[in-house]
């Protein structure tokens, strides 16, 4: 029996002109282009430089800012008015006033002051610009010392602390690598959960589902059948995505890919849960799709895909607590990044599987009653 | 081989069905007759096993709907008022996969659909959702049919289809009748009523009389006229603000008036409406319907 139906799903997803493409579409589309377009790098910083010394100090350091490839020069303006106004007409992001006596005073072992302006208006790209500012000039800084003064190092204790920085896990801070593992549990999510509600909500609304109902066949047949093909589809997707973030951003798991697969299929039968929670309650297309766009929301906001879950309030953080999409990603980014196994991520693992029996137990409890 | 006794049901504060019982035999065409908003549908839910009724029981070939639902799902065909097959499959994808469902092949009951499933065979490669009303309504038939049912639903088969593949259709039911299978069919039609071996007529979730299509004219105690003249909209008026009748609707070309046998003359009505300021009146004595009847029955329960 089960044999016929899947036939039937089988056929019913290949006659349709749309699906089997944005099977494929979605996630290509997903991995290949949120990972350049949602990233928080910030190149390309315009910046005002005023300079009031024109000496070969400050051309080093200017020379120095542009070579960084994080700045742009927009302008070189003669007063700080000036470059205040090309920060108002959006054409720099922020401004470095270079004093006159600036070479003099460093010379002359005064100490010299430069100001930094940044635009925060978007406060993340202010703070960055600023940040980046700041670190180039003191390795300017530094290099001062080295010149000017070679002895001083040994003599006097200007740097006692040396900071040796090491990025653990994702050494040259690349957002695509964060990125690209958890871009693939947003894909099965949706693949996953929502596809086969939306395809049992379709029956609903064109009434076959009544045929079925009046059949012999059992409703846990049906429901079966329903999410069969969409489970193979989730694993389809789940290898597309590790071709796609080999070839393209040359990540492969640091972890094994049966952790990954262990994970994924527990997933898959928590989302799919969800799903027909959903296809339980909508009695229309356009309920179902609504539903889904809400819960989508809020779980794709609240799962640490963009921003970190630690640095959310104390409600968020329970809220996010109670978002399966949360410890998928924390699993995929886990073993990708670090090589976790499933031993080390027991945690989620349990979280994961408190999830599917209840979601399914919930879908089972709410079939009954809207029945 | 269908039994309901005293059926309800409500959605809500909305009643469905307040009350039904009745009995259908073995081998016999059913008609539930009523307008829209009956409690029809409601009815033939109940007895597939779709839903459950608040108050009542009912059996289907010795089967209770509650308990034995496994084993009514086996040996009954519905085939619901909208289109409800699988548009994206081909008619013969249907027509297989509804054989499969029920554990059945075509080719084992293919005797049974032949008659209905030749007309539909050119286009068997076609898929359900592109064929034409009548073709899709001989699909549906044929896919409610391929498991050899005992007991056949049909929730108003005819609503939407031409006259022609109407009585085409109320051919088919008589040929299957003549297999042995019983057929319960709704229908808003009056005149597709005496097609019918017994018929109930429904109103407001009560049925308000069951007996054979003859029974239900011979029992109407009233004398019946069709009345015409030239403004037969103010006619329907004078008509009905004169207390002498029984009832006055309007009936097609006409409108049709029922008095308490003998208890006026034609003249008399003539008379009246002369008075009224008819023109071109025109009385003539009819047998009635049952769609007359319906309208007296139901005018009977209302007030």
């Amino acid at each position: 029996m089960l044999k016929y139906l899947l036939r039937k799903e089988f056929r019913q997803i290949k006659r349709n002109a749309f699906l089997p493409r944005l099977i494929f579409a979605f996630p290509l589309m997903v991995l290949l282009v949120f990972p350049w377009a949602a990233s928080y790098e910030i190149k390309n910083l315009n910046i005002s430089i005023v300079d009031n010394d024109q000496s070969s100090f400050s051309k080093a350091l200017t020379q120095k800012i542009i070579s960084s490839n994080y700045f742009r020069l927009t302008d070189y303006s003669v007063s700080y008015s000036a470059a205040l106004k090309s920060i108002e007409a959006q054409k720099s992001d922020i401004i470095l006033q270079i004093p006159a006596n600036f070479e003099k005073n460093i010379i002359n072992a005064q100490g010299a002051k430069v100001m930094l302006s940044a635009n925060a208006v978007n406060g993340m790209k202010g703070g960055i610009a600023m940040t980046y500012l700041v670190s180039i000039i003191n390795e300017f800084n530094a290099s001062l010392i080295k010149d000017l003064m070679p002895l001083s190092k040994s003599t006097t204790n200007i740097s006692t602390i040396q900071i040796d920085q090491q990025y653990r896990f994702n050494q040259n801070l690349n957002y695509r690598v964060f990125m690209v593992p958890a871009l693939m549990v947003m894909i099965l999510s949706l693949l996953c959960g929502f596809l086969p509600a939306v395809s049992i909500v379709f029956e609903k609304e064109l009434g076959t589902i009544e045929q079925m109902n009046v059949s012999p066949v059992p409703k846990v047949l049906f429901i079966l059948a329903k999410l069969i093909p969409f489970w193979v589809i989730g694993l389809i997707v789940i290898n597309i995505g590790f071709v796609v973030a080999w070839a393209v951003y040359g990540l492969v798991p640091a972890g094994h890919f049966y952790t990954i697969y262990f994970f994924t299929i527990i997933y898959i039968l928590t989302v799919s849960g969800l799903g027909l929670i959903i296809s339980n309650f909508a009695q229309s297309l356009q309920q179902a799709m609504f539903i889904i766009f809400f819960f989508m929301l809020v779980f794709i906001m609240l799962s640490g895909l963009y921003t970190p879950i630690d640095s959310m309030p104390e409600w968020a953080k329970w809220v996010a607590a109670f978002n399966p999409l949360k410890y998928f990603m924390e699993v995929m980014r886990a073993v990708y990044l670090k090589g976790s196994d499933i031993l080390q991520l027991w945690k989620q693992l349990l979280a994961l599987i408190a999830f599917s029996i209840f979601f399914n137990i919930i879908a089972v409890i709410s079939y009954r009653k809207s029945s | 081989m269908v039994k309901c006794i005293d059926l309800h049901k409500s959605y809500g504060q909305t009643i469905a069905l307040q009350g039904v019982s009745f009995e259908v035999n073995a081998g016999e065409i059913f008609g539930i007759i009523g307008p829209d908003g009956a409690g029809k549908t409601t009815l033939f839910r109940i007895l597939t096993t779709l839903i459950l009724a608040n108050q009542g029981s009912a059996t289907v070939n010795g089967f209770d709907v509650v308990k034995d639902y496994r084993e009514i799902r086996k040996c009954v065909g519905y085939m619901p008022g909208r289109f409800s097959l699988y548009q994206d499959l081909t008619v013969e994808e249907n027509l297989e996969f509804f054989a499969t469902v029920f554990n059945t092949t075509v080719e084992e009951n293919y005797e049974l659909i032949k008659d209905i499933y030749q007309q539909i065979e050119p286009f068997k490669k076609r898929r359900a959702g592109k064929l034409s009303g009548g073709m899709k309504q001989k699909l549906a038939l044929s896919c409610a049919l391929i498991h050899k049912p005992t007991v056949l639903f049909l929730d108003e088969p005819t609503t939407g289809v031409d006259p022609v593949s109407r009585k085409e259709f109320w051919g088919m039911l008589k040929k299957l009748k003549a297999q042995g299978i019983t057929i319960l069919v709704s229908t808003p039609y009056m005149d597709e009523a005496s097609l019918c071996d017994r018929i109930a007529l429904i109103q407001k979730g009560k049925f308000l009389s069951i007996d054979t299509p003859l029974n239900i004219v011979n029992q109407y105690k009233n004398q019946l006229w069709a009345v015409r003249s030239m403004n037969m909209s103010k006619l329907l008026n004078d008509l009905r603000s004169n207390k002498s009748f029984e009832n006055c609707f309007a009936f097609g070309d006409s409108h049709h008036v029922s008095i308490e046998n003998k208890k006026l003359e034609i003249k008399t009505l003539e008379e009246y409406l002369l008075k009224c300021g008819h023109t071109d009146i025109e009385i003539t004595e009819i047998q009635p319907t049952i769609e007359d009847c319906f309208m007296e029955i139901s005018k009977d329960t209302t007030l």
